[in-house]
């Protein structure tokens, strides 16, 4: 306790030397609390160190305020243009004309984002319950780094991939097969009906659930790993088979880590442009039909930004841009608020 | 100090500090726009810059944000490959000459139908790309291909998917030729598309092309002729059938008529010429008019380029601009008091 200004703690607890160590839960009741009295309690250096963790954290909402002020400033014109509800219903995408809407662009972004969930989703658990429970140990370094290198790749070689080597594979074979399958059910066969082309909805899902699978697993895989042993080797002991173990124990123990690996791939499918660009087609429609070609916010503002030369054009772009900021932003905070009342639910 | 491997890092890192502070002093030139002349500007750029010194920096980030960055006057040169209108370039105070000529070309996947084989003629294609036109067989098409055997099977449209200098080069085209596609479609660099798919970039259509049997799409001509696609003829203004390369787009160059007086605002479709292929364009350099001394450092630019560059621009599959136009160009620089 050399440092000048440094007040010592009520609780002095020399035994552990922790007390000085993390000096703020011991404060004692009585103490003036809030910001000013902290910064009031505190050496220098303390108070440096508050200031700047304090101000790299609110640099982060600055920014958020401030690409949000860009995109609704941006977005003036487009919005007087075509109102801001019209908009967002309108299916017109027509530069030419430049009448612009952003229904056929949220629809490709929601059927990509909730396609790729579905593929990645049951793949990801698969993955992390063989890390966490099945695989003998040497294996469970190599296919922890495979993961992740899978999450280090860059988004454009996922397009060029997808461009050359996946889409015609979807086109030959994969595709033709699910139209053999389902092609004569009614309504489902709707979802497969069109000449299989490799450039659709459905490429562009499988490429986005790829490249979400990393995020999903490795989390899902940590959220494994942190269920006690005790508990494990309790229902093993009471009989239970490594299936019955998983299912009723491990999956129940980890339902919030996978819930919050799952918002995570959410927040990354929704984002994703430069994979999808390349399969999906930049086709403004809504589509029944899987094998169709559409275009998700991300991939028409790719597409689109370098070459849109009219103020109507470059703004109805912003908006599209602004639109898809406003959707991620409820859908995630939705997603987090589900997370919170579980959380709360399973403390109590 | 008597490590030689100290003494050679610090001599490297000397040399490394003399290199940068050198290139650091080097007189520097920014431009940016237009994708598609890029790979011949950053050629001539580099050439320009053993011979002088200069260092010309060209980012190519679109024509649209090379129109927006010159307005915006912070480069010293945009390029686009759309031309500005000549009132927009008079609003603007901006000065726009063409620099390099480039052109599409529709290419085809027909089985039995090689390079040059199919030939149509504007009013064709345009139904076809319409999808007014379904099938391969159909009679407007076989009644300008007599002896060629042509599939009972639907035609793929592949289009740019992407807004492009291409889709726009295209589409006026097709818009001069025939009014039905004027009146439903339009030009544009990025349009709505009656039928089709899309591809990304001159690969993604190219490679949709190949793989898909019965397809139409177009890409650039340099694209075309480095992967060898399959492209058409097709019938000109002047009534002949012409085939995509250097010579049919040198004609169209020749016989436009570029007004400087309209800052060379010009499509190259349809060019009159007997031998001209009809679907070019030029791709434009636009300067602000008050910035004369990065003006004369641009135009010293070009004025090399035009002289020694034009091996070069071949060498890369792209059209140098003919003699007359590129004096037509000097002398609207020295009108413009550059």
């Amino acid at each position: 306790m050399e440092e000048g200004g440094y007040i010592k703690p009520d609780r002095d607890d020399p035994g552990t030397g922790e007390a000085t160590a993390l000096p703020g839960p011991v404060l004692s009741r009585a103490e003036p609390r809030g910001l000013a009295a902290f910064f009031r309690r505190r050496s220098p250096v303390d108070v440096l160190f508050a200031t700047l963790t304090g101000a790299a954290g609110v640099f982060i909402i600055v920014i958020v305020l401030g690409i949000l002020g860009v995109l609704l400033s941006e977005s003036v014109l487009s919005i007087e243009k075509f109102g801001p509800i019209g908009f967002i219903f309108s299916t017109e995408w027509n530069p030419v004309e430049e009448l612009f809407g952003a229904a056929t662009g949220l629809f490709g972004t929601a059927v990509t984002t909730v396609l790729a969930l579905v593929f990645a989703i049951p793949v990801a658990l698969g993955i992390a319950i063989f890390l966490s429970e099945v695989s003998p140990n040497f294996l469970k370094g190599p296919i922890g780094v495979a993961i992740e290198l899978l999450a280090a790749i860059p988004s454009i070689v996922f397009g060029m991939w997808g461009l050359f080597t996946l889409a015609p594979i979807m086109a030959d074979h994969v595709e033709p097969a699910l139209q053999s399958v389902f092609g004569d059910i009614p309504v489902i066969g709707q979802l497969f009906a069109g000449t299989p082309m490799g450039i659709d909805l459905f490429t562009a899902s499988v490429i986005l659930s790829i490249m979400i699978v990393p995020f999903a697993a490795s989390i899902s895989r940590d959220a494994f790993n942190l269920t006690p042993a005790l508990v494990k080797e309790s229902a093993y002991g009471l009989g239970a088979t490594k299936w019955e173990v998983i299912r009723d124990v491990i999956l129940p123990h980890a339902r919030l880590g996978v819930f919050g690996g799952i918002v995570l791939s959410l927040g990354r499918a929704l984002g994703e442009t430069m994979a999808v660009a390349f399969v999906l087609g930049n086709n403004h429609q809504i589509t029944s039909s899987l094998f169709d070609g559409a275009a998700s916010i991300t991939v028409t503002l790719a597409n689109e930004f370098t070459e849109a030369d009219s103020d109507t054009y470059l703004s109805a772009l912003f908006h599209l841009a602004l639109i898809l900021f406003v959707f991620s932003l409820v859908v995630l905070a939705l997603a987090k608020y589900i997370l919170l009342r579980a959380q709360r639910k399973e403390r109590a | 100090m008597k490590n030689p491997f100290v003494q050679s890092t610090i001599l490297v890192v000397l040399v490394l500090l003399v290199a940068v502070t050198g290139v650091q002093a080097a007189e520097r030139l920014n431009g940016a726009g237009a994708s598609f002349p890029f790979p011949v500007y950053s050629a001539w750029a580099y050439e320009y810059n053993g011979i002088t010194g200069v260092q010309v920096n060209y980012q190519s980030i679109g024509s649209g944000g090379g129109q927006r960055q010159i307005t915006a006057r912070t480069v010293d040169f945009g390029a686009s490959d759309a031309p500005l209108s000549p009132e927009d370039a008079e609003k603007e105070k901006l000065l726009q000459f063409p620099a390099v000529i480039g052109g599409v070309v529709p290419v085809v996947n027909i089985k039995g139908v090689k390079a040059g084989d199919l030939r149509l003629d504007s009013e064709t294609l345009c139904r076809v790309l319409l999808g007014e036109i379904k099938k391969w067989n159909d009679p407007a098409v076989t009644a300008l291909n007599p002896g060629l055997k042509l599939p009972d099977e639907s035609v793929t449209v592949v289009y740019r998917s992407d807004g492009s200098g291409t889709t726009a080069i295209f589409t006026t085209y097709l818009s001069e030729a025939c009014s039905a596609w004027k009146d439903t479609v339009g030009a544009g660099k990025a349009v709505k598309w009656p039928a089709g798919i899309g591809g990304k970039g001159n690969e993604g259509v190219a490679n949709y092309v190949k793989r898909t049997r019965n397809a139409i799409g177009y890409v650039e001509f340099a694209y075309a002729k480095q992967n060898k696609l399959a492209h058409i003829q097709l019938k000109n203004a002047a009534g002949t059938f012409v085939e995509p390369d250097m010579e049919s787009f040198k004609e169209a160059a020749t016989s436009a008529d570029f007004d400087p007086a309209r800052h060379f605002h010009l499509w190259l479709t349809n060019a009159p010429g007997a031998k001209a292929w009809p679907i070019a364009g030029a791709t434009f350099i636009l300067l602000a008019r008050e910035k004369s001394e990065s003006n004369l450092k641009t135009t010293r630019f070009f004025d090399w380029a035009f002289k020694s560059g034009d091996a070069t621009a071949e060498r890369l599959v792209y059209v140098p601009l003919p003699e007359s136009l590129k004096n037509k160009v000097r002398e609207y620089w020295k009108k413009a008091g550059i």
